[in-house]
This record gives structure tokens, sequence and C-alpha cells, in this order.
């Protein structure tokens, strides 16, 4: 696998009012690489996460993909955002988003949701997107339900329409807020399962989760965030099983329970 | 019940029904033409944008449609500037002043419903556009329009219900709509119950094709918030025709 770098966030800074979430975190992801983030809740990470598209806007640091530094300036909340919001449409083209609450589009069809960013944003026509839907659709399993409304699916299929359409940007990195936290445990499984055929695919993921079987048999790099700072990071085989900082152990055996 | 003397008024009706489905018809399109910018302006975070259009809504929604209609039909005429404007001709009409009212009234209910869906609309959804990296714009005209249009159905639909009963004012200012044919029955024939009652069947007749015209684009374009049907999963139908308890 190469070691080209895929994405940098670097001293990540957000506050909520007077609330510093997030203390100057930062991470880089080569090409190929699975990052989990870890953390109990209010620990910052998924703020960290959204951070990264900008979707949340920081107050400190800077982010870049494939080495191409997006251009902030500071807004009158204090807040950074683009400096073009074109430029931003372009970077986040490039970094698709999988949701904890999917959210499908819920006025078109399945297809309709993955056919539509293609066609908008990359100006795919019909046919070509259409081509894409069906090949991630059928790559997640969903396919059958082409011609559904999100609100008749399942969690489980919810989910992975949402991964089709994030797949079907063909994007550089992928990003995933909790993608299994609103899901039955039953349906759990079958998220788990595509992601981790996409992680053996070698895409470059940033999967925020609680799902610590996960952490550790698909991602090759687990970071522990605690209040806004990275506690602990490194391979998952050896922080999850050997942890060194009091945090992380404490963090691991409440987990077990 | 004198029958015949209905049965000879009935072309007059017909006339009527023309004219109030015409009024209907114009205002409602003009008006619909209206409420979408401003119920987008309405929905938008910028105060200095929704702030005026609240106080349009709060105006026209807050006083009679009457008033407005004697407002712009008899009051804006004592005015001598006005008189002598190259709008007079048409501010000297009825049939216009009446329009004019009821476009500036259906609109500003309808930029409400537009705005109120908008609003219905889950930030989620948005979100996701946003994170794909697609545009204000598209976020605005793929996403959150028609997503908020197609909920705004059933209330519209309401909306131009009540803009149909609404049209009778006009008759007031002497326009000869389905309400000002039964006036002029009534003064011809002194048959007021024989009049008025024709004239509430033919309302009556009116609303009930709208209601189904509204109930058959409600079945087509909001089936995506509708239980799940024909299909093999037995839960969505059992959900469908459930007997409420």
């Amino acid at each position: 696998m190469s070691s080209q770098e895929k994405l940098r966030v670097d001293g990540i800074v957000k506050r909520f009012g007077n609330n510093e979430v997030l203390k100057g975190v930062s991470m880089a992801a080569n090409a190929g690489d699975v990052i989990s983030i870890i953390g109990s809740s209010g620990s910052g990470k998924s703020t960290w996460l959204r951070c990264m598209n900008l979707l949340e806007r920081p107050h400190e640091g800077s982010i870049a993909i494939n080495g191409e530094r997006l251009a902030l300036r500071r807004d009158r909340d204090g807040t950074l955002t683009a400096a073009d919001p074109k430029a931003l449409e372009r970077f986040r083209a490039k970094l698709s988003m999988v949701f904890q609450h999917f959210n499908l589009w819920s006025h078109m069809t399945v297809s309709e949701n993955v056919v539509e960013a293609p066609m908008q944003v990359l100006g795919l026509s019909k046919p070509e997107a259409l081509e894409r839907a069906e090949h991630y659709l059928n790559r997640v399993g969903v396919w059958h339900r082409k011609e559904f409304y999100p609100a008749h699916l399942s969690g489980g299929e919810a989910q992975r329409v949402a991964i089709a359409r994030a797949l079907a940007m063909e994007p550089d990195v992928m990003l995933f807020d909790e993608p299994t936290s609103a899901l039955d445990p039953e349906l759990v499984g079958e998220v788990l399962r595509v992601m981790r055929d996409l992680a053996s695919e070698g895409r470059t993921m940033v999967v925020v989760t609680h799902e610590m079987g996960f952490a550790r048999e698909v991602s090759n790099r687990v970071v522990f965030l605690h209040q806004g700072r990275i506690e602990e990071q490194g391979d998952p085989r050896v922080v999850l099983s050997t942890p060194t900082s009091e945090r992380l152990q404490q963090f691991l055996s409440g987990s077990l329970k | 019940m004198n029958f015949d003397a209905i049965i000879e008024s009935l072309p007059m009706y017909a006339t009527g029904i023309g004219t109030t489905l015409q009024l209907l018809a114009v205002s409602l399109v003009a008006g619909l033409l209206l409420a979408m910018p401003l119920g987008i302006a309405r929905a938008s975070g910028n105060v200095w944008i929704s702030r005026p259009v609240w106080m349009y809504t709060y105006v026209i929604r807050g006083t009679p449609m009457l008033v407005q209609l004697f407002l712009i039909y008899y009051g804006v005429a004592q005015f001598e500037w006005v008189r002598l404007s190259v709008l007079w001709p048409l501010l000297s009409s009825a049939w216009f002043c009446a329009v004019l009212a009821f476009t500036l009234n259906t609109a500003a209910y309808t930029a409400e419903i537009v705005a109120g869906a908008m609003r219905a609309v889950p930030y989620g959804e948005v979100e996701a556009a946003n994170s794909l990296g697609m545009s204000k714009l598209q976020v605005l005209t793929r996403i959150l329009l028609p997503s908020a249009v197609r909920r705004a159905l059933p209330a519209y639909s309401n909306e131009v219900i009540m803009m149909l009963h609404g049209t009778a004012l006009a008759s007031v200012v002497t326009v000869m709509d389905l309400t000002g044919a039964a006036r002029e029955m009534n003064s011809r024939t002194y048959l007021p119950f024989e009049a008025f009652l024709t004239a509430g069947a033919c309302y009556m007749l009116l609303t009930f094709s709208l209601v189904g015209l509204f109930h058959f684009a409600e079945g087509r374009w909001l089936q995506h918030l509708a239980p799940r049907k024909n299909s093999s999963d037995v839960r969505g139908v059992v959900l469908a025709t459930a007997p409420r308890i």
C-alpha cells in the first residue's frame, strides 16, 4: 500500500460557548488507512469528524486533502470558514460522509438518492450516474430496493444506501459518523460487513465508532479521544489490548461490560 | 321550492362559476409565484431578509380580506394622483381590484406555508447534501424545495379551498361571480332561499372537485411519507389497514 497522504487535519480547536470541546487535535490519513476514532460520548469525536468537512466550523486549525490545503478565512463569529464556497464544494466532493441517522433524502427513491450528487456535483449524465448507482447499490446489496423510498427501508438497508450514495462520488476519503449507533443490534452486522469489505478494497476511511470489534479487526490505527485531546493512538491490536493510559483502560473496561 | 326559477337562472350561474374559477385561478397562480420567493425569504436565517416578509404576512393575515379589498377598490381611489396615474384603468376595474386583493392575501398565507414546510425538512438532509459538495442553490432547488413543496400540499389544499370561498367577496364590489349571480337571481325573483342554496350547491361541487384533485396529487407526490404498500413486507400493509383504536 502506498503511503500517499490523503487527508490531513491539523490543530483543530472548537468551542461551544466557553466550552472548548477540541483542544488542537491533528491527524493524517494515508491512502488505504482505516482509522477508528473512539472515546466516550462528549469526548468531541463526532465534532472533530464534522470539522474535517467543515459541517462544523472550527476556531483554529487547517484541513488538506491530497496535500492540497483548503483556504480558510475567519468569520465574524470567530470560526473558520472556507474562503471560497466553490473550493469547499470541490473539497467536499472528494470527502463523502456517512451519518449516524443516514440522512437520506426522503422525497427521493433509493436510486434517485444515489444518482443525485454525481449528476449535480460531478456533472455525470443520467445513464452514467445510473450505471454507478447500480454498481454501488449492488455492491452494498440493496439494488433490489432501488424503487423504494427511504421511509420504507429497514435501518440497515437505509445505512447501506447511504454508504452507496457516498461511494457513488468515488471519494478519496470516506468519513463515517457512528454509522451503526442508530441501528437495532441485529442490523449492525450487515453494515459492518459492508464497511469491512470497503476497507479490504483499500479505501481510505475515518470512522467514529463505538464498535470495538470493528476498531480492533478492521482498522489499522485507532485514535482515543478524551476531553478534546488525543489520549492515545496506534495499532489497534496493541492499543486496545495493552492500553498505557489510565483513561483508555477505564474506557475499555467500561465498554466490555 | 321554486325549481323552475332555479332552472331558468342556471345559465347565469354557469357564467358566475366561470368568473369565480377565473378569479380563483388568476389569483392562485399569481399568489403562488409571489409566495415562492417570499416563503424562501421568510425561511432565511438572515433577519434582514426574513423580517420584511414576516411584516407583510403579519399585516395581511391580521386583517380581513374584505377590508383589504375595500381599501384597494374604494380607498385608493380617494387620491387624485392615483386617479391620474397610468394604473387607473386597472385600479378602477372591480375585477382587477378583487384579483389584486386575493393575490396579496393568498401570497401571504402561502408564503407562510412554504416557509413552514421548508423548516420541517430534516436538517440532516441538508447536511447530507452539503457534505457531498452540493452548492447552496442546488441544495435549495434539489433538496429543500422539492421536499417542502410536497410536504406543503395538504396545507396548501386548505388554502385553495379557503380562497375559493373567499372569492365570494368579489360580488361585494360588483363582480358577477357565482355569489353575484345568486344576488342577481334574488333581486329578480325575490327567492333568496333558492338563489343562495343554488350558489351553495355550486360552491360545494367546486370544493369537492378541488379536494379530489388534491387527493390525487397527494397520492402521487406524498407516497414517500405514506406507509408502504404492495410489497412483500407485511408490516406496512398491516399498518395501513389497522383499525384506529
